[in-house]
């Protein structure tokens, strides 16, 4: 009887999820709609807060949230203000107060083959197979509270918990803008994005494949990412100047950076990086505003740190450097974004070692070469296609014994956002993607690592 | 059969429906330059940028107008502030571009230069079709704009003159503070409480920011507010003495007429009385 019960209840269960996980489906793809994906690798960006402040929709500043649209751009460097003067808090009812959050809940599923899998046996052998996993999730959260503190002076700050709870400052700064009455003249201080237009902060993926870009973070193989850890998609600490016309067609940013990695408390003591960007848009008659644009990071690493409880310092800095040029191209509802990226990293940095200590033989500075295509079509507002292909390949390795193609990378995405409203107060989006990422060489036993991930969220922001 | 009868009617009455909105969309047409609109373009822009506020009709009734303390255009009625035509006539196309482009100071309209022309022109033509007026009127005659003459004293003392026979205090006050005796008193064409222009506090106005902007305002007024047109009262001379007299009232503004009245004793006295410093308030009007 026991037995039949159970037998019951697990049936019941059985059911329950199927249809909870089938139904969810049904819901973002027949509905018509989307997913999102898993963990966002850092914290996105669209602020209804803004929108309300406005009473504009989110479509106005962005083409479909948390992706800009140039007039989300232009506001985003006019310091987040429209220039009607009605900008300064005291033209806001007191009551207002502009902070939004966004998260995502979601179901996911995680694969990857040629994984570590070490036997739960007593003979503890470790090999290689596939891995997956799948269920229902929640994305990190994301707090984002900014606007203006006084005509030209505004500010931005984003604290952010991980889905584990633990806590960080994302973003946190202030901006004085038109400096001298010029829009040419912008500085802004603390902790922000880097000024790239292809932006990892509003970028239309969420899974744990695809909610990034490859190319903002790829190192090659055999670095030691404990000691030197650089993302060009992650936040940094520093200083910027930026200056743009007055339709923002051209624009410019000039950072000094802490090399830190936007990680606080100067972990690798004392060196500082530079970023520069340049672009310029072009109107194509009737297929929209066109835009090119090159960028640049130079910066320095420690191969060693000495120290202790009262603090580290970074020695034996070495240099890097990531640079590239991108465009964002519109034929009316379709648009793509492209980019190239070329990196380097001291043959110090590429192969681990600490300055005091002589080069591996064979030993040589990484270089690699990165490029983006990521086509977009919006249908109207509340209806976007994403497809992203990146591919990485180094064109010199950091030894002579490493087979030349390790540590390149094919990752591909698509997807779809559903946006079943559109409001100046709120936003939400059925999100669902697949992506997948392929590098070459890098399991265990020197085979390709596949992993793929399959996204079904609901990402909401208020 | 029954069923078949009922699409077919259902059909029909769509297309009678849609009969008359596809035919305005047809008359209507739009030219800047030498741009042509084009009216499925503009709608799609429409249905992204502006309907929050001008709403779904074009009425000024979108879901954010009830929160605006300057309610947004009705488009339907197509009444416009800022034209170069005069009052009461339609406003010509590079009219509605260029409010498009500029934005309007002090409202939550902003400026749409992030737009291409393209598709600023494609919204000129969207705007014409959501009122009737468009297709029975045709834009009113643009107001000509004689060159300005040589900025003088004496010009600007007339213009002073002028500012208080035509009754301009009223409403704006002696200082051009918007605080006249009439000020709170006056409504727009939307039954709101409008305020009359703060010369001393605003370096833009809402149709412009140069001296043949200000001209226009006063000449063709500012249709749906209070502020009329002067351009039967007035002669093109006198309207230029007053634009140079304006000018000087913008006392946080450089400007070649401040600084040539503040040359004067008359015109310093009156300047430095017209200034003044507290704490920044964080507004960035500066009085």
């Amino acid at each position: 009887m026991l037995q039949e019960v159970l037998k019951l209840k697990k049936h019941r269960v059985a059911a329950a999820a199927f249809i909870a996980v089938y139904g969810w489906l049904f819901l973002s793809i027949a509905v018509p709609s989307a997913s999102a994906l898993p963990i966002p690798k850092g914290n996105v960006h669209a602020i209804p807060a803004f929108a309300r402040k406005y009473g504009m929709p989110c479509s106005s500043c962005h083409e479909a949230w948390p992706k800009l649209s140039p007039f989300g751009q232009q506001f985003k460097d006019n310091g987040y203000q429209m220039g009607n003067e009605k900008d300064a808090p005291i033209y806001q009812n007191p009551s207002y107060w502009p902070v939004s959050f966004r998260i995502t809940p979601h179901w996911h599923r995680e694969s990857v083959d040629h994984a570590d899998i070490t036997n739960p046996l007593p003979t503890g052998a470790t090999t290689e197979g596939r891995l997956t996993t799948h269920g229902f999730d929640v994305g990190g959260l994301d707090i984002l509270t900014a606007g203006t503190l006084a005509k030209n002076i505004s500010f931005l700050l984003v604290p952010a918990a991980e889905n584990d709870g633990s806590f960080h400052f994302e973003a946190a700064n202030v901006r004085f803008s038109n400096l001298l009455g010029s829009s040419w003249l912008n500085i802004k201080a603390g902790k922000f994005e880097l000024d790239n237009i292809i932006s990892e902060k509003r970028i239309l993926g969420l899974s744990n494949n695809g909610g990034f870009y490859q190319m903002y973070h790829f190192q090659p193989v055999g670095e030691d990412t404990a000691m030197f850890t650089f993302g060009l998609g992650d936040n940094q600490f520093g200083a910027e100047l930026s200056g743009h016309s007055k339709n923002d067609y051209t624009r410019f940013s000039a950072a000094l950076l802490s090399s830190n990695d936007g990680t606080e408390n100067l972990p690798n003591g004392h060196g500082y990086d530079t970023f520069v960007t340049l672009s310029q848009a072009f109107e194509a008659g009737s297929l929209g505003l066109q835009r090119v644009g090159a960028f640049a990071y130079v910066g320095r690493a420690p191969t060693y740190t000495v120290g202790g409880e009262l603090g580290t310092d970074g020695l034996g800095q070495k240099s890097f450097y990531r640079a590239g040029f991108n465009g964002l191209w519109y034929i009316k509802k379709f648009d793509v974004m492209t980019q190239y990226l070329h990196g380097l990293d001291n043959a110090l940095l590429g192969t681990a070692t600490p300055s005091y200590n002589p080069l591996p033989a064979g030993a040589h500075s990484p270089t690699w070469n990165a490029g983006l295509i990521e086509p977009h079509y919006n249908l109207n507002p509340q209806f976007i296609l994403i497809g992203r292909y990146e591919l990485i390949r180094m064109s010199r390795q950091a030894l002579d014994t490493n087979a030349g193609n390790l540590g390149d990378i094919d990752a591909g995405t698509v997807g779809f956002r559903y946006y079943p409203f559109i409001s100046s107060r709120a936003g939400f989006a059925f999100h669902n993607e697949f992506s997948v990422v392929r590098q070459r060489g890098v399991s265990t036993s020197g085979r390709d690592l596949t992993s793929s991930s399959v996204f079904l969220g609901l990402d909401f922001i208020f | 059969m029954h069923s078949r009868k009922s699409i077919l009617w259902m059909f029909l009455a769509a297309a009678l429906l849609a009969l008359p909105s596809s035919a305005m969309a047809q008359k209507v047409e739009g030219h800047v330059g030498k741009l042509n609109g084009h009216v499925d373009a503009g709608k799609q822009l429409y249905f992204r940028y502006c309907w929050g506020c001008h709403g779904f009709r074009g009425d000024g009734n979108g879901e954010n107008a009830p929160y605006l303390n300057i309610l947004p255009r009705n488009f339907v009625s197509a009444t416009f502030k800022c034209r170069s035509t005069p009052t009461g006539t339609l406003p010509t196309d590079e009219d509605v571009f260029n409010a498009i482009t500029r934005g309007f100071y002090t409202t939550y309209m902003p400026s749409w230069t992030a737009l291409t022309h393209q598709q600023r022109a494609d919204l000129v033509v969207f705007i014409k079709t959501l009122s009737t007026r468009w297709t029975k009127e045709k834009a009113g005659e643009p107001v000509k704009v004689p060159a300005e003459p040589a900025l003088t004293t004496d010009g600007i003392k007339r213009g002073k003159e002028l500012f208080a026979k035509l009754e301009c205090w009223k409403c704006h006050g002696q200082e051009g503070r918007g605080d006249g005796p009439s000020a709170a008193t006056l409504t727009d064409s939307n039954d709101q409480p409008i305020r009359p222009y703060n010369f001393a506090a605003g370096t833009r106005f809402k149709c412009g920011e140069t001296n043949q902007d200000l001209y226009k305002i006063f000449m063709t007024g500012l249709d749906g507010t209070p502020m009329p047109s002067y351009g039967e009262q007035i002669k093109p001379e006198e309207a230029w003495d007053l634009v140079h007299y304006l000018r000087t009232l913008q006392v946080t503004h450089n400007s070649a007429e401040l600084a040539l009245w503040q040359g004067t004793k008359e015109g310093a006295e009156i300047v430095k009385a017209a200034k003044i410093t507290g704490t920044p308030t964080g507004s960035g009007i500066k009085q």
